[in-house]
């Protein structure tokens, strides 16, 4: 998508009423083509406001704003809008004319010959997912969802190529809101189309979006892909409209495997004998050990296994530990290493830096003090006998 | 004749002036249909511009309501002032009636018109006119029917009282009545045509407002 063309791009606009009200200003996004992009503030944020210029429904105060390579005043503003699907909250169809009328309402407006337009609507009608029969229908004689269904195809119905959205499920229960995001997204992502959508429910953005405008008091506080926002939040505001909980979630997402890991393995260097390395096992209570050199550099492991069958023959660690060892650098991505410990069934993997140097090991023990974290929370960090804890769990761990 | 039955002299009024009596019937008709059709020409316009620039809305209805506090026989002496006597005074007077209710019912029937089917139809790209006959005014349509309902049943008794300047219609019948000795048949004869006529034309224009009525919007407000 990084190449994808500039579809509608602000720049430094502003919208001042009365020459006094600002609701919004400075504004600068660039929002490509086959993006889903969501608006998302508390109300009186300028959401709306932002995306209802795109159309020309407001016209801005100052700045401009390009629409396919031209600012939108060259437009004629009704030819604007009828390039530009519209979708409102609660309603936008005509209460008079059957859903087939509203459905074709722009095509008759572009004088599309009728046969063209019957074909458009028996095809949208699909796409919503409901009967055919229900072209014959008026909108009151339909559910509040079914009758988003049709507001949302009939955006598509002139093949726009971009989409607004305002809030559109905002009035539907959760099942039904959840339904139509599926369908919003699976129209988005099957058809190409560009969509502006303005939200205030976080997880709807978080659901739908591949890049996300967080505004609050007419000004854009943060302008980045949803992975990003997560990850750093701009301020205290972001930090608040996505919550502790998410904040919490995304961070395992990206934990790396440095913040959760034990810095002190059991281990021993290559020069040791066996039964120094038996008495290692014993004090530690663990049953295998990590294996390095004098300068700390990983070779590979032991385990209580083999000393037995060789403790006869060989004396030291050198000649018998096995190197058949994965490993991880301190920097790797949580979610890869939990799966190999939890899929593939090692107990632990050493953590290294990029010199081979042993720095860490990360246990089943150290997953769960993730999982209890996001149980819990972590205020118990702040108490140094509890951080204490996972420690003993370590090792109690690797002794299974 | 005078000493027989009320009911009986009204039949023989009937049956020997039954050409004349539908004459004034259509006359009287036409007074009040002419009337408020001046006034729905004037009013359902004015009530749209009205709506849409609503800080003019409440100073002229307010004026319209003071014209409809005059009473009707002052009215129409004030206007036979002006256009002297004859059929034009009572058709005058109708409309200056008529205007209020066709005003109020055009200017709240284009007032509640859901606001956001407005802001959608416009944001699909339709011209203000395309706005205009497409959205607004087939939605607004039964409640300015039901103003022009109102309007033409008053417009049929106003037009009984427009006899006085001699317009001629069913008033006369009763004014005649009322002059002469042992009036009643006459009255009769011309106040009960008047009150069917009223009748009829208010059930006929509320079928025509039903026609009207958008399908299913109404249901869907009761919700």
């Amino acid at each position: 998508m990084a190449t994808a063309k500039e579809i509608v791009s602000f720049r430094d606009v502003a919208k001042i009423y009365h020459g006094r009200a600002v609701a919004v200003s400075d504004v600068n996004i660039t929002v490509k083509e086959g993006e889903f992009v969501c608006f998302i503030g508390t109300s009186g944020s300028g959401k709306t406001t932002t995306m209802r210029m795109i159309n020309r429904m407001i016209e801005p105060s100052k700045g401009s704003i390009i629409f396919k390579g031209k600012n939108i005043r060259k437009y004629d503003p009704v030819k604007l809008r009828r390039t530009i699907g519209y979708v409102i909250q609660n309603n936008g169809l005509m209460p008079h004319m059957t859903i087939k009328d509203n459905i074709t309402l722009v095509p008759k407006l572009l004088k599309w010959p009728q046969e063209k337009m019957d074909k458009k609507a028996t095809e949208l009608i699909k796409l919503a997912e409901l009967p055919e029969s229900y072209l014959d229908r008026y909108p009151a004689e339909l559910s509040g969802g079914q009758q988003q269904r049709i507001g949302v195809v009939r955006a598509l119905a002139a093949d726009q190529d971009i989409i607004l959205m305002d809030e559109p499920f905002g009035a539907l229960d959760p099942i039904t809101r959840d339904n139509l995001q599926d369908l919003v997204k699976h129209l988005q992502e099957t058809l190409g189309k560009t969509i502006v959508f303005v939200t205030h429910d976080m997880d709807e953005a978080l659901k739908l979006a591949t890049h996300i405008v967080i505004m609050d008091s007419g000004k854009v506080i943060q302008d980045d892909t949803p992975d990003n926002i997560l990850q750093h939040p701009a301020n205290d505001f972001v930090k608040n409209l996505l919550g502790e909980e998410r904040l919490l979630q995304a961070q395992q997402n990206t934990l790396s495997v440095g913040d959760i890991m034990s810095k002190n393995p059991a281990r021993i260097t290559l020069g040791k004998s066996l039964s120094e390395a038996i008495w290692e096992m014993s004090t530690k209570h663990v049953d295998s050990l990590l294996v390095t050199d004098d300068n700390n550099k990983l070779k590979g492991y032991i385990d209580l296994e083999t000393i037995n069958e060789h403790y006869s023959k060989d004396s030291s660690v050198s000649d018998i530990y096995a190197n058949n060892l994965i490993k991880v650098k301190k920097t790797s991505f949580l979610r890869d290493t939990s799966e190999r410990i939890l899929k593939q069934g090692y107990k632990y993997v050493p953590v290294v830096d990029n010199d081979n140097t042993l720095i860490g090991i990360v246990t089943r023990a150290s997953l769960v003090n993730v999982v209890y974290d996001a149980i819990w929370g972590k205020e118990e960090l702040e108490n140094p006998e509890d951080a204490n804890l996972p420690a003993s769990i370590t090792k109690g761990s690797e002794n299974a | 004749m005078a000493n027989q039955p009320l009911w009986n002299q009204l039949i023989f009024y009937f049956s020997h002036n039954g050409m004349y009596l539908l004459q004034q019937f259509g006359r009287h008709f036409l007074i009040s249909f002419y009337g408020v059709l001046l006034a729905a020409a004037v009013g359902i316009p004015l009530g749209i511009y009205m709506a849409n620039h609503f800080h003019l809305g409440d100073f002229i209805i307010s004026i319209a309501n003071v014209i409809q506090t005059i009473p009707s026989l002052a009215m129409l002496s004030i206007i036979m002032l002006w256009l002297g006597l004859g059929v034009n005074t009572v058709i005058v007077t109708i409309f200056l009636y008529s205007l209020l209710p066709i005003l109020k019912n055009t200017y709240t029937g284009m007032k509640n018109v859901d606001p956001n089917t407005i802001d959608s139809a416009r944001g699909m790209g339709m011209t203000t006119f395309q706005l205009l006959y497409m959205v607004k005014l087939p939605l607004a349509m039964s409640v300015i029917m039901s103003g022009i309902r109102t309007a033409m049943v008053v417009a049929i008794g106003n037009t009984a009282i427009g006899a006085f300047v001699g317009a001629g219609g069913l008033g006369d019948l009763i004014i005649r009545g009322t002059n002469a000795t042992d009036g009643a048949p006459l009255i009769l004869a011309g106040a009960l045509p008047t009150a069917l006529m009223a009748i009829i034309v208010d059930l006929l224009i509320g079928l025509l407002q039903k026609y009207f009525e958008p399908t299913g919007y109404f249901k869907e407000q009761e919700e």
